[in-house]
C-alpha cells in the first residue's frame, strides 16, 4: 500500500470557489480511481488561496491484473465473423474455447489485462482530472490553451515517496511534474523538496501554510475571541465572513482596530454594512449588546512592527468609507420620506406591473384593508405603506442596498413619524427567509403581508408564475411569508376577499380576466407551499389535501386548525380503524355503482331499515352529521372528530352483521344509501378520499 | 514617514515609470482625450489584441464625470490619475513584478498586508473581460490586475497582462494624509510646495459644475450622434486609429449625460450597447489590420 501527494499551484484562487473546488476535486478522484477498478482507503482534499490538493491513502503499487471474459460468435458462424471477432480481441482461434451456453454454442476467450504500474496510472489521471476540472470561470494566461482558474504554475505528484514521472500539457508548453512546493507568498518564498503528505504538512507549517482550511477557520475564530477578550467586548458571529476569510489568506493574522468616535452617532447597522461588505471586516457589541467601536480584519502577514501599519492602514481606509456613510446620512436627513414618494414614478416595480408609485398606491388600499380586518390602526398602516418605498432613492440605500427598510425607519423617525410607522416600514419586506423572523405587531403585519400579496397577484395575473426551478420574483418566498406571517400571528384573514381587493388595484395592468381562475390558481399556490411548511412539522400533504379539497376554505389558520384535528384523529386507533370503514364503504358503493351503472345517494328509506344494525348506523350517522357540522361552524375541531368516534361501533356492527348485497332490490339499495351516508357524513369533516396509505 | 520627496506624487509615478522602463515597457504619455479609464487608450484597448508582443506603461487622466464632488469628499474626484501597465504575452512572473513595483515605491510585503482578491474585470462599453484581482494594500484596493480574455468580443491571444495603479490612493498612503488635495505634488516644503490641491482644486470644483450643472445636454446628444456617425463611417475608410477615437468620445459624451441624469435607466442599456457596438466594429478593424501587418511586415512601414 501507498499513499499519492497532488498539489496544484497556482495564483490566487477566488475564496468563493475553494469550498466547492474540495469537494469537486476530491470526488473526481474517487470516480475515476473506482472507474479504473484501483482500491483505495480515502481521498483528502486540501485548498489553500494558492494550492490545491489531495492526499490519497492507501493505493496498490501496481494495478491488479485483470481477466476479461470475451464472447465471440456462433459457432458455425461465417468466418468473416469469427476473423473480425479475433482480430479486435487481438487473439487467435488458438486463444479460444467452445462452451455451450442458454443460446447454444460460442466461441469465448478470456483476454488478460496486465495491471499497470500504479504510478503511470496516476500520471495519466492526473492529465485527466486536471483537464476535466469544473472551474465556475477559468482562464488563459500567456500564449497557453490551456484554461484554469488562475495561471498554474507547478504540479506537484509524489507517489511512493517519488515524484511521478510525468507532466501536463499547458497547450504551448509542458509542466513536469515536481516534487517541490513553496510556503508562504511573502514570509517563506523559498521552494522545498517534499516527500509525503506528514512532511508536506509540517514543513509548510513551518513556512506559515495552515493547509487546512478548518484550521484556518479556527485559528481566525480563535484570534477574534482574543481581541473580543481583550477589549472586553463580545465578537458578532458571522459564519460566512469567517468562511470567505478563511479561503482569503494562508497564514491568517487578526489585526484590530479603532472606529473613528466621530462616525458613532451614524446607525451601527450601516457601520456594519460598510465595514463588512466593502471591507470584510468583523464587528462586536458590547457585552450588553451596544455596538463597540472596533473592527477586526484578517490579513495573511506576520508584520515586523507588530502590525502598527496595517492597522492604520485599515483605520484609514475605514474612515474614507465611513465618511462617505456619514455623508449620506446626514444629506438624506434633510429631505423628509414623504417628499421623496414622487421620485418613485421613476423606478420600475416591473415593466408590466407598473412603478413603485403606482405599487404604494395599491399598497395603501391594500394594507388598510388587511388592517381592518386584523384590527390594526388602518391609518397608520395606510401611512406606513405610502412611505415604504422611500428609502429606496436615498443615497445610503443606494451605496448599501441590504439597508433598505432599516434606513427607512431611522428616517421615518427623524422626521416624526410614530414608532409602529417607522417599525413597519423597517420590517415589510419581512420574513426574508426560514430563519428570518416575523413582525409581531399588527401594523407592520398588516404592511409585511400587502406587499407580498401585491406581488403574488401582480405577477400570476400577469401569467408571470414561477416554473419549475425558476422563481425569478420570489414568489414562493412571498407565498410562504403571508403564510408564516398569518400562522405565526394567529391571525384570521379571508384570503379570497384579499386577492380580490388587490387584483381590482391592479386596473388595467393585469393581463387575466378570469379573476374566480386567478383565485383558486393563487390559492392552490398558497397550498403548495402550505404543504411544505406543514412537512417540516411533522403534517402530511394527503391530510392537507384532504381538508383543502373540501372548497372554499380560504382562511388559512382555519385550514391548519382543521389539518391538525384530522391529523392527530388519524393517528388514533378509531381514526385508523374509522378510515378501513370508510374505505370499506367506498369499494362496495364503486363496485356496485359499476355493476348497477348508476350512482346511488345517501337518501335511505326509513321504513326499510329493518335490522336493529341499520336502524341504530342510520340514527347515528344523522346525529354525527347534525353535530360534527355544528362543532366545524363552531371551530370546534376536536369535538367535531369526538363525533366520529360515536360512529366506530354502529359501522363495526353493520359490516359484521348486514349483507348490502340483499336479494331484495329494494333492500339493497337501501342499504347502498346507507353506505352513501357513511361516506357524505365522513365528506363533511375531510375528503378521506385524498388520505393515502 | 519617509522624507516627502521621495513619496511625492511626482516622484511615484517617476518611480514607476523607471521600474516598467527598465524591464522593457515603452513609456508613453497620455493620450490626448478625456476618457473614463487607461484602459481607453489605444496601447491598452486595441494593442493586446492580434499576435505582436507588446509592452507599455503610461500615466492617463480618468475622466468620470458622476464620481466629482466639487472637491468636497477627500476621495472621490471627476479627474484623477492612473499608472498603467500592460505585457503581451503575460509573463509567468506578473505577480512578482507586480510586488515588486510596489516595494520599488516603497510598499514593502515586511510591514504591509498585500493581497490579491477576486475581481474580475468587465468593461461593457468595450464587450471586454478578464480575470484577475485588486491589490489590496492594508485593506485599500490600490490597483487592478487582469489577465485579459476578450476585447471588443474577440478572444485575446496572446493573453496579456494589465496592472491599473490607483496613483492618489497609492500617495494618501505613502504620504499619510487624508484628503488627495493635501498630497504634496512635488516634494517640496516652504514657499516652493505644491499639492495636489494647489493644481487641481478649482478644476474640480469648476469641472463637477460642469458635469452636473451646465453641460448643455442637447448638444451633447448631438455630439454623441456626430461621434457615432463618424465612428461608422471612419471604419468604412479602414482607419481604425481616428474611428476609435470618435468611439472614446461618444464613452465619454455617454458618461456626461449619465452625470446630468438625463439618460433614464431604460435608456442607459442602450447607449452603452451602442459604444459597445463601436468597440467592437474598431477592434475587428484593429485585428483585420493586425493580419495586414503580419503578411507584409515592410510595406506599412
Amino acid at each position: 500500500m501507498a499513499d499519492f501527494l497532488i498539489e496544484l499551484f497556482s495564483e490566487e484562487i477566488p475564496a468563493r470557489m475553494q469550498f466547492q473546488a474540495l469537494q469537486d476535486f476530491k470526488k473526481l478522484w474517487e470516480d475515476r480511481l473506482q472507474k479504473e477498478n484501483i482500491p483505495f482507503e480515502k481521498v483528502i482534499p486540501y485548498v489553500t488561496p494558492r494550492r490545491l490538493a489531495a492526499h490519497i491513502i492507501g493505493l496498490p503499487l501496481r494495478q491488479e491484473n485483470r481477466i476479461e471474459e470475451l464472447k465471440g460468435p456462433r459457432v458455425g458462424a461465417p468466418q468473416q465473423a469469427l476473423d473480425g471477432f479475433l482480430k479486435a480481441a487481438g487473439l487467435s482461434i488458438d486463444d479460444c474455447v467452445q462452451k455451450e451456453t442458454d443460446k447454444g454454442l460460442f466461441y469465448m476467450a478470456q483476454k488478460m489485462h496486465q495491471g499497470r504500474e500504479m504510478a503511470d496510472i496516476l500520471s495519466l489521471l492526473t492529465n485527466d482530472i486536471i483537464r476535466a476540472f469544473p472551474w465556475p470561470k477559468s482562464m488563459r494566461w500567456r500564449d497557453y490553451s490551456f484554461r484554469w482558474v488562475r495561471p498554474l504554475h507547478h504540479i506537484l505528484a509524489i507517489f511512493n515517496n517519488k515524484v511521478i514521472d510525468g507532466r501536463f500539457d499547458l497547450g504551448g508548453t509542458f509542466l513536469k511534474f515536481t516534487d517541490h512546493t513553496q510556503g508562504h507568498r511573502f514570509l517563506a518564498i523559498d521552494p522545498f523538496q517534499v516527500t509525503d503528505i506528514a512532511h508536506y504538512k509540517s514543513e509548510l507549517e513551518k513556512r506559515f501554510v495552515l493547509l487546512d482550511t478548518d484550521e484556518r477557520r479556527t485559528q481566525i475564530k480563535n484570534q477574534l475571541e482574543n481581541c473580543a477578550h481583550t477589549k472586553n467586548v463580545v465578537l458578532k458571529e458571522d459564519p460566512a465572513l469567517l468562511q470567505e476569510m478563511a479561503g482569503a489568506c494562508e497564514w491568517p493574522q487578526i489585526f484590530m482596530g479603532t472606529i473613528d468616535p466621530s462616525f458613532l452617532d451614524v446607525p451601527y447597522e450601516v457601520l456594519e454594512t460598510a465595514m463588512r461588505n466593502h471591507q470584510k471586516y468583523f464587528s462586536f457589541r458590547t457585552k450588553e449588546g451596544e455596538f463597540a467601536p472596533y473592527f477586526a480584519c484578517v490579513t495573511n502577514n506576520i508584520p515586523k512592527d507588530n502590525g502598527q501599519k496595517i492597522i492604520q492602514g485599515n483605520e484609514q481606509i475605514l474612515k474614507s468609507r465611513l465618511f462617505d456613510a456619514k455623508f449620506f446620512w446626514i444629506q438624506d436627513q434633510t429631505q423628509t420620506l414623504l417628499s421623496r414618494v414622487e421620485k418613485l414614478e421613476s423606478i420600475v416595480f416591473h415593466e408590466k406591473l407598473g412603478s413603485l408609485k403606482e405599487k404604494i398606491e395599491r399598497l395603501q388600499l391594500l394594507s388598510k384593508e388587511i388592517a381592518i380586518v386584523i384590527k390594526a390602526d388602518p391609518i397608520k398602516t395606510a401611512r406606513a405603506a405610502l412611505l415604504c418605498k422611500t428609502d429606496l432613492v436615498t443615497g445610503m440605500v443606494g451605496e448599501f442596498p441590504e439597508l433598505q427598510g432599516i434606513m427607512g425607519r431611522y428616517y421615518a423617525l427623524h422626521d416624526g413619524e410614530s414608532q409602529e410607522v417607522a417599525d413597519a416600514i423597517a420590517s415589510h419586506y419581512a420574513p426574508l427567509g426560514p430563519s428570518d423572523k416575523c413582525p409581531k405587531e399588527l401594523v407592520s403585519t398588516s404592511l409585511a403581508i400587502a406587499d407580498k400579496m401585491d406581488a403574488l397577484v401582480g405577477f400570476f395575473a400577469n401569467d408571470l408564475k414561477p416554473t419549475g426551478s425558476k422563481d425569478p420574483y420570489a414568489l414562493r418566498r412571498a407565498a410562504l411569508g403571508i403564510i408564516r406571517l398569518i400562522l405565526e400571528n394567529n391571525l384570521r384573514i379571508p384570503l379570497f376577499k384579499l386577492i380580490e381587493i388587490s387584483y381590482k388595484s391592479y386596473g388595467s395592468k393585469v393581463s387575466t380576466t378570469d379573476f374566480d381562475k386567478l383565485k383558486f390558481e393563487i390559492m392552490e399556490f398558497f397550498v403548495d407551499r402550505l404543504k411544505v411548511f406543514l412537512r417540516e412539522k411533522g403534517i402530511r400533504h394527503d391530510y392537507i389535501n384532504a381538508i383543502f379539497s373540501q372548497g372554499q376554505e380560504d382562511d388559512l389558520s382555519r385550514l391548519c386548525l382543521r389539518i391538525e384535528a384530522l391529523s392527530d384523529f388519524l393517528q388514533t386507533e378509531d381514526g385508523g380503524y374509522l378510515l378501513t370503514a370508510y374505505r370499506r364503504a367506498g369499494n362496495i358503493l364503486r363496485i356496485e355503482e359499476k355493476k348497477d351503472a348508476k350512482i346511488y345517494t345517501n337518501n335511505v328509506i326509513v321504513e326499510l331499515l329493518k335490522e336493529e344494525e341499520e336502524k341504530s348506523l342510520f340514527s347515528m350517522l344523522n346525529n354525527v352529521s347534525a353535530n360534527a357540522t355544528k362543532k366545524i361552524q363552531l371551530e370546534e375541531y376536536d369535538q367535531a372528530m369526538k363525533y366520529l368516534v360515536m360512529l366506530r361501533q354502529p359501522v363495526d356492527l353493520f359490516f359484521e352483521r348486514i349483507t348490502v348485497n340483499s336479494d331484495q332490490k329494494e333492500l339493497r339499495k337501501n342499504r347502498l344509501g346507507l353506505l352513501t351516508h357513511i361516506v357524505s357524513t365522513l365528506h363533511e369533516i375531510a375528503n378521506f378520499q385524498k388520505i393515502e396509505g | 514617514m519617509k522624507d516627502t520627496k521621495s513619496v511625492s506624487f511626482q516622484n511615484i509615478i517617476l518611480k514607476l515609470q523607471q521600474f516598467w522602463g527598465d524591464l522593457g515597457c515603452v513609456i508613453l504619455q497620455p493620450y490626448d482625450m478625456e476618457m473614463g479609464a487607461g484602459t481607453f487608450h489605444p496601447a491598452t484597448a486595441l494593442r493586446p489584441l492580434g499576435p505582436n508582443p507588446w509592452n507599455v506603461a503610461y500615466v492617463q487622466p480618468s475622466r468620470r464625470p458622476k464620481d466629482g464632488r466639487y472637491g468636497d469628499n477627500p476621495v472621490r474626484f471627476q479627474h484623477f490619475y492612473q499608472f498603467q501597465v500592460l505585457m503581451k504575452p503575460s509573463p509567468l512572473n506578473a505577480q512578482e513584478l507586480c510586488l515588486q513595483s510596489l516595494k520599488a515605491i516603497g510598499i514593502d510585503t515586511e510591514n504591509n498586508d498585500i493581497r490579491f482578491l477576486e475581481d474580475d474585470w468587465e468593461s461593457p462599453t468595450l464587450g471586454a473581460w478578464g480575470l484577475g484581482w485588486e491589490v489590496q494594500l492594508n485593506g485599500m484596493e490600490i490597483g487592478q490586475f487582469t489577465y485579459f480574455q476578450q476585447l471588443g468580443g474577440i478572444e485575446c491571444d496572446p493573453v496579456s497582462f494589465e496592472m491599473t495603479y490607483g496613483l492618489e490612493r497609492i500617495a494618501r498612503i505613502l504620504q499619510n494624509v487624508e484628503h488627495v488635495f493635501d498630497l504634496n505634488w512635488n516634494g517640496l516644503e516652504g514657499p516652493g510646495k505644491f499639492t495636489y490641491g494647489d493644481v487641481f482644486a478649482q478644476n474640480e470644483r469648476e469641472f463637477s459644475a460642469y458635469n452636473f450643472e451646465f453641460a448643455n445636454t442637447d448638444k451633447l446628444f448631438e455630439h454623441f450622434k456626430d461621434a457615432e456617425l463618424e465612428c461608422v463611417s471612419l471604419l468604412g475608410h479602414k482607419i481604425t486609429l481616428p474611428a476609435y477615437e470618435q468611439c472614446v468620445k461618444a464613452s465619454h459624451l455617454f458618461n456626461l449625460l449619465d452625470a446630468r441624469g438625463v439618460i433614464s435607466v431604460q435608456e442607459r442599456a442602450s447607449y452603452i450597447a451602442r459604444v459597445r457596438t463601436l468597440a467592437k466594429a474598431c477592434c475587428e478593424s484593429w485585428m483585420q489590420s493586425q493580419e495586414i501587418q503580419s503578411l507584409n511586415p515592410q510595406e506599412l512601414i
